[in-house]
């Protein structure tokens, strides 16, 4: 169906083609064990998260390298926001929230690289991501509070007849949040990526080409600030969905 | 150009489809006007209210993600 509509006019446009899952050696089937781009990317992130923290910061100096002060400020930029939001007993859970904030940001940035494989663009990869939380702070919420934690759906200060509406719907909202956690993160990367492709098959006829070249550049820059920004709104949302967990009583 | 009823109601799908990219833009645009108002009328509480701020945004935009999802899905997917 694809092929069919892209086959018509002059212009051809694949902006999708760039997040096709392909083998690394070789056209065969993929089987769950086969390296793909996919895998080599995610090892690419997970490396760099290593290089910046491990090799960054080994001289531990007192006055920190250049590395050593970008590591630095961000560990610092997530444990005030761990802090900030979930309040002193959520910093035990910084590891986590912190491991998922780096791993989503080196990959948002690693697929900015012109010709590379943008991880988080794929709904399979930020899903894990997603119901990994969700199932995390549901499991947390009921080995701290029991049976307490189901007052996150029954308001007790609301009157009494509107009570099971809003556990309706408070409960649809809840199971709700895995997956708009995850098709955020992976709608608004990959809605990029396509943007920036769609304008590069603009390029192709001479008239307009300077214009999206400069087009391409301006949202190459918007880019930059979304892979950023969506890092950042996942974990704040992780956070503020710990919280829940942590303190159910509204 | 010739092609099936059904494609046509693909496209035209996709398009309507599209038009909630558009109603999500307004509900952004509604956050952060709204902060912005707000932060230039009390500036020393607006450095505090930024995360309030990326959440608003991010639950006004993904709606329009799936709008965009739905675009998406109707082109390539069905």
């Amino acid at each position: 169906m694809a092929e069919e509509a892209h086959s018509e006019g002059g212009l051809v446009f694949h902006p999708l083609d760039q997040f096709i899952v392909k083998p690394l050696f070789g056209d065969g089937p993929i089987q769950w064990y086969t390296p793909t781009n996919v895998t080599l990317w995610m090892a690419l992130a997970v490396l760099c998260v290593i290089g910046l923290f491990v090799i960054g910061t080994r001289g531990r100096a007192i006055i920190p390298s250049r590395v050593q002060s970008v590591a630095e400020l961000a560990y610092g930029f997530v444990y005030k926001m761990v802090e900030d939001v979930t309040g002193h007993d959520g910093v035990k859970y910084f590891p986590y929230i912190f491991t998922l904030f780096l791993f989503i940001l080196f990959s948002n940035y690693l697929g900015l690289i012109p010709m590379s494989f943008t991880t988080t663009s794929h709904i399979a990869v930020t899903a894990i991501l997603g119901f990994g939380v969700f199932l995390c702070v549901t499991i947390l919420g009921f080995v701290l509070h029991g049976t307490h934690f189901l007052g996150l759906f029954w308001m007790s200060d609301a009157p009494l007849i509107l009570r099971p509406v809003i556990a309706i719907i408070e409960i649809i909202s809840y199971f709700v949040r895995p997956v708009s956690h995850s098709i955020r993160l992976a709608g608004n990367i990959m809605a990029g990526h396509a943007v920036i492709k769609v304008f590069a098959g603009f390029a192709a006829i001479a008239a307009i080409s300077p214009v999206s070249v400069l087009a391409i550049t301006a949202i190459y820059g918007l880019e930059v600030l979304v892979a950023f920004i969506q890092a950042y709104v996942f974990t704040i949302l992780t956070c503020v969905y710990l919280k829940d967990a942590l303190h159910p009583g509204h | 150009m010739e092609g099936d009823i059904a494609s046509m109601g693909q496209f035209i799908g996709a398009g309507l489809a599209a038009i909630g990219s558009g109603a999500a833009a307004i509900g952004v645009g509604h956050v952060a006007g709204n902060f912005l108002s707000g932060a230039l009328r009390n500036p020393s509480a607006a450095g505090s209210q930024t995360a309030t701020l990326f959440i608003g945004l991010a639950f006004a935009e993904a709606l329009g993600i799936f709008s965009f999802l739905v675009a998406l899905l109707l082109m390539f997917a069905v």
